[in-house]
């Protein structure tokens, strides 16, 4: 039986509708809460070509909702991960992973690889960024975002429609609108805008029925309850960012948003092999974290003990609070070094985890 | 007139409840929000966009409609 039988026989898309899936290259930006289960049902779909971009990794807090994953992926690039899954789940489509971070530089000629981008990044600052580059690649884009029980829905940029700078002109202030790590998410939420997304996804492809163009869907998982209001197009934004095209490739990620390494917490980093742990505290700061093998250098005296990092293992650093660390990976990672990562902990807490680990074998003794 | 105000996200943080009505005589959008600005001190400092009967209007719109939201911005994922 053909794994698309229960598509083709919908007169609706029928062997000609799954062939346009079949052909169609869709870019997955972020394999978050929301990419998941975009990435899911489009690979199931049978999207022909499929990209995934994420450079972050699987973490535990990770699990409740991100459903490609499981303990098995836990310290692994996302996009790696999900393209390892998806792989199992339709051998038939091309995954193209992309392990690396969506930026100014790179958005363009990527974009310009697919047909459609799905936005499931987590910031304003990458949300614009995608929204600017689909404008100048005339790419359609089909937008997901959620906040704590509440999401939204639309499609941009397609049709001749209004794009997100039509809704909402420029990203608020940084720190005014909180993320999902700083105050939490229902796990289903990204499971039925995800969901939604790649419903879009799917009828932008197939040109059938009616798409979220011109419309932002808002919906409210406590009351089920869904409001459809509409946008309408602004000439002026789009033209504000077509004139500003030759500009855009000069534009440089906010520093906070820009970490070329994803923080890793300790707990995934010491299930692995082969590795060096580094402090860059200055030598009078406590504590110490006396349970593990770890290399001491300032950030400080960073560039005069570079022989002291190892090139053939992989690189941990910690520092009081992990600030100091992601400067010291963003350094070493622009003098060639790879394979460098910050902890998310410091090492107070570094210290912390290790009691409770020991606590816990001692316990079971 | 009788407006029902419904509140999304974080505005719905501030105001305390999803919907509420309220009265007003003639005016723009702008006179909604003068009164939501005085019942709730911090919904000035938030971010969002409000629309009239289920389309986006900008705040100089004449008060027409029956339904007023105010949307604000997410970007989670």
């Amino acid at each position: 039986m053909n794994r698309y039988n229960r598509h083709i026989i919908l007169p609706e898309i029928g062997q000609t509708g799954q062939d346009k899936i079949n052909n169609a290259k869709v870019l997955v930006i972020g394999a978050g809460g929301l990419g998941c289960p975009i990435l899911q049902y489009l690979a199931a779909a049978g999207v022909g070509s499929l990209g995934i971009i994420d450079f972050d990794v699987v973490e535990a807090s990770n699990l409740q909702r991100q459903v490609l994953f499981g303990n098995s992926t836990l310290g692994q690039n996302k996009a790696m991960a999900a393209k390892q899954r998806l792989e199992d789940l339709n051998p038939e489509i091309s995954i193209s992973a992309y392990a690396e971070q969506l930026t100014y530089q790179n958005a363009i000629e990527l974009f310009e690889k697919y047909d459609v981008v799905v936005d499931g990044s987590d910031n304003f600052e990458t949300r614009y960024l995608v929204n600017d580059a689909c404008i100048i690649t005339n790419t359609p884009l089909v937008f997901g975002a959620i906040f704590k029980f509440e999401g939204q829905v639309s499609v941009f940029n397609y049709n001749n429609g209004p794009s997100y700078r039509c809704l909402f002109p420029s990203a608020p202030e940084k720190g005014s609108v909180p993320n999902c790590s700083e105050i939490g998410v229902l796990g289903v939420l990204p499971g039925i805008i995800g969901t939604m997304q790649a419903n879009e996804a799917l009828k932008i492809i197939l040109g059938i029925g009616t798409t979220l163009s011109g419309k932002l869907l808002c919906y409210n998982a406590l009351t089920a309850q869904s409001h459809i209001l509409k946008i309408s197009k602004s000439e002026n934004e789009i033209s504000k960012v077509l004139n500003e095209k030759h500009l855009f490739s000069q534009k440089e990620m906010d520093a906070n948003c820009a970490i070329p390494n994803a923080a890793i917490s300790i707990e995934n980093i010491l299930k692995k092999e082969n590795i060096q742990l580094i402090d860059v505290r200055e030598p009078h700061e406590l504590p110490k974290v006396e349970d593990l093998e770890v290399t001491y250098i300032p950030l400080s005296q960073l560039k005069n003990n570079l022989e002291k990092i190892d090139s053939k293992k992989e690189k941990f650093i910690f520092c009081q609070s992990g600030i100091r660390s992601k400067k010291a990976v963003s350094f070493l990672i622009e003098l060639g070094f790879s394979n460098c990562s910050s902890i998310k902990e410091g090492a107070p807490e570094i210290n912390n985890y290790l009691e409770t680990q020991q606590k816990a074998t001692t316990d079971v003794r | 007139m009788n407006i029902t105000i419904k509140y999304f996200g974080q505005i719905a943080e501030v105001t305390q409840k999803e919907s509420e009505q309220l009265d007003f005589s003639e005016g723009s959008i702008a006179e909604v929000l003068d009164v939501l600005y005085c019942k709730y001190g911090t919904l000035k400092n938030k971010e969002f966009k409000i629309a009239q009967n289920q389309e986006l209007v900008s705040e100089n719109e004449k008060l027409t409609g029956a339904e007023i939201a105010l949307l604000p911005p997410f970007s989670g994922g």
